[in-house]
């Protein structure tokens, strides 16, 4: 397949999604600053004042009022997309349901962050997590470029007409998005043709065939809405695979569903989002230089969650630990080690699983904390014995 | 061409707001909204805040809107219609959208006063072009009468409930109309159903101005007020004859009173009436009645005052 080689370039994931956005040149765009993802809109909003994109700013007074706007804004008629963080995610809650409910295929970009209290403004998931439930789609990325290429599919699998959902596209708040990357970039003209002219459904603006939007829905109907929603979630991981393969065409860059590294013939593996992926896949490598079949899931789609397909990946390891950079409070395992867990509920033989608490508030996740969990799972491998099923690791007792 | 601003021809128009919803009996609010609606020669694209009027014109499969609407949530109306006017001017720069349309939200007191100022207070200065109007009922009525920060002094609320030892609203209502006039936007106004020509020429004339907009329109509920169902037009005149809610505008800074009672009557005129305000009239809240009198008055007085440097006054 022929294709050019992007623009090689040293940037922040903030610059990278900035940029992705640049080249998608949506039509409106409403946002409020928020740390770390402030950045992004930064960015974007020089863009828009050196007339570089098209696109019309409302610069809100809180995130609820830019989800808000860009609920109006979707509505009306046109690609709209935002970007937010932690506080400002929790603030929109309310109307990501909204969002996603009356379909409307908004883009965000949620670069991750522990929520308050305590206040803190470093990276971890507890953001993403609590917003796992509310009807959109999450893609997560590990590094700048995994952000760039996820931005730009976002708009696609959004826009695509048998969903119209929107996409939250997470990347690790500092450890990621303040980091300078090597990262690859696509020509302008690929990506507009890749997104491609946005089409209008249902719009507000359209004079012609009047519509009303978000009417009151009593019992009679409310649970056929809300399964309708549902169904089309299923069909979500299709439209994510197909845009992937598209995808790969243009850009030489393969995404599926999750990654599966070194996990064919693994007998221990880690399950893992985002940017810790990259460390615990060092870690994982020098496992195997010591002959220990050691390997690592990293989920991209976490919402729909493809239970079957990782069930599937993870079923005949013996042992995996499942690492959360989140809790879910209330005595709970951690919100991913949930997911996973119930993936492999459907076999009769399936892997021990234990699951670590780890990298809260912008804690480090260093190779020296993926080798003490692999050696325990070598443990476990061995013994067939979980001596504790969740734990926090890297903290003072 | 403009329609002319007379019975006559404003009854030819067709109404925007179908018969058919399910708004009570006496209800100010679809008064309000057809007013308001027959008062555009624009088409016009609309944002409801999530309440009364919202809840009974658009119960699906039905909605009771000719014109396209859209309810998000309960305090972002305002943000909302921010989000629907800036991809207007979006498509239309780029060539995507020709006719010029015109931008309204309505929200009542609860989704206006209080948890929806802020989306209000943002969009009125980012200066976008909509007319917001509150229909204020003064209280949430949607959910039950519970008090708000529009709620007048002394009313009987089912969360400020008149009782031995606090009679009814301690507070007086929130002055909304100058919190937004204090933005400095071109047009704010007052109005009330019962002044129809003075409505409907405030709304045409917000909607020639362009940029943020606020109409304040009194909106009479007679379950909450505990009034008899067809005293809607009545009382919100007394509300006017009364001074308790006068009809201006700001215009540019400038204030306006656009209707001045030949002869102020009495608070008590417009209270009575009005079963959440009867034990307002047991002998030993006297003093309650004479505070609410005195309250009216000083604003009455300090409107006036306001209004010197403007034009002359019109009066009916």
């Amino acid at each position: 397949m022929a294709r050019k080689s992007g623009r090689i370039a040293a940037v922040t994931g903030n610059e990278a999604v900035a940029e992705a956005l640049r080249q998608v040149n949506p039509d409106v765009s409403s946002a409020y600053p928020i740390t770390p993802a402030t950045d992004i809109m930064q960015r974007f909003t020089s863009f828009v004042s050196n007339g570089k994109v098209k696109t019309e700013m409302i610069l809100v007074e809180s995130e609820h009022s830019a989800m808000s706007g860009c609920i109006g804004a979707s509505a009306a008629g046109g690609r709209v997309m935002t970007a937010t963080s932690s506080q400002g995610l929790a603030l929109m809650w309310e109307e990501l349901f909204i969002a996603s409910g009356n379909r409307l295929p908004i883009v965000m970009s949620l670069v991750n962050r522990a929520l308050s209290a305590p206040l803190n403004i470093h990276g971890d998931h507890s953001d993403g997590m609590g917003a796992r439930d509310c009807g959109w789609i999450q893609l997560w990325s590990e590094n700048a470029q995994e952000a760039y290429d996820n931005t730009i599919q976002a708009f696609r699998i959004a826009e695509h007409m048998d969903i119209r959902l929107p996409v939250m596209v997470c990347m690790d708040g500092f450890i990621i998005s303040h980091s300078i990357e090597r990262i690859e970039y696509m020509e302008d003209d690929a990506v507009s043709k890749f997104v491609g002219e946005y089409k209008q459904l249902n719009p507000l603006l359209d004079l012609g065939h009047p519509v009303s939007y978000g009417p009151l829905i009593l019992p009679d109907y409310y649970m056929e809405y809300r399964k309708a929603h549902d169904d089309v979630m299923s069909k979500v991981p299709g439209i994510v695979l197909n845009t992937a393969n598209d995808f790969e065409k243009i850009s030489g860059r393969k995404y599926g569903l999750f990654e599966a590294y070194r996990l064919d013939d693994a007998e221990i593996g880690l399950v893992i989002l985002n940017s810790a992926a990259g460390t615990s896949k060092d870690v994982i490598d020098s496992f195997r230089e010591k002959g220990i079949k050691a390997g690592l899931l990293k989920p991209r789609l976490f919402r729909p969650f493809p239970y079957e397909e990782i069930g599937n990946a993870l079923k005949n390891l013996k042992a995996v630990c499942v690492l959360d950079r989140a809790d879910a409070f209330g005595g709970s395992y951690g919100p991913l080690f949930i997911d996973i867990a119930s993936s492999l509920y459907p076999y009769k033989d399936k892997p021990l699983l234990v699951n670590k608490i780890y990298g809260l508030g912008g804690r480090d996740y260093m190779p020296s904390h993926a080798e003490l969990v692999l050696n325990e799972l070598v443990e476990v491998a061995k013994t067939g014995k979980v001596k504790m099923i969740k734990e926090y690791i890297a903290v003072r007792e | 061409m403009a329609t002319p601003l007379t019975l006559k021809e404003l009854s030819k128009k067709d109404l925007l707001l179908t018969s058919g919803h399910r708004m009570c009996a006496g209800c100010g609010a679809p008064i309000i909204v057809k007013m308001v609606l027959l008062a555009s020669d624009y088409p016009l694209v609309a944002a409801n805040a999530t309440g009364c009027l919202e809840v009974s014109t658009c119960i699906s499969d039905y909605t009771a809107w000719k014109i396209p609407w859209i309810h998000n949530a309960f305090e972002n109306a305002a943000a909302t219609l921010s989000g629907v006017e800036t991809m207007y001017r979006s498509l239309k720069k780029q060539g995507k959208i020709d006719k010029d349309i015109k931008f309204i939200a309505f929200g009542g007191d609860g989704g206006t006063y209080d948890i929806g100022l802020q989306s209000l207070s943002g969009a009125m200065e980012r200066g976008h072009d909509m007319l917001y109007i509150c229909y204020d009922n003064g209280a949430y009525m949607n959910t039950g009468i519970q008090r708000s920060s529009a709620t007048p002094y002394g009313a009987d609320t089912t969360t400020c409930p008149a009782g031995s030892v606090i009679h009814g609203k301690p507070q007086p209502r929130k002055n909304l109309t100058k919190i937004m006039a204090a933005h400095d936007i071109p047009y704010t106004a007052q109005a009330s159903p019962s002044h129809w020509l003075d409505l409907v020429k405030k709304v045409k004339k917000a909607l020639d101005i362009k940029g943020p907009k606020f109409m304040n329109i009194l909106s009479p509920c007679n379950r909450g007020w505990r009034s008899k169902t067809n005293d809607a037009i009545q009382l919100s005149r007394l509300a006017v004859e009364t001074c308790c809610w006068p009809l201006y505008e700001v215009e540019n800074g400038v204030t306006k009173v656009t209707f001045k009672p030949k002869e102020k009557k009495p608070l008590v005129e417009f209270l009575k009436p009005q079963g959440r305000f009867k034990h307002l009239f047991a002998p030993e809240n006297e003093n309650m009645l004479k505070n609410f009198q005195e309250m009216v008055d000083k604003e009455w007085a300090s409107l006036l005052k306001s209004a010197e440097g403007g034009r002359a006054s019109g009066t009916e």
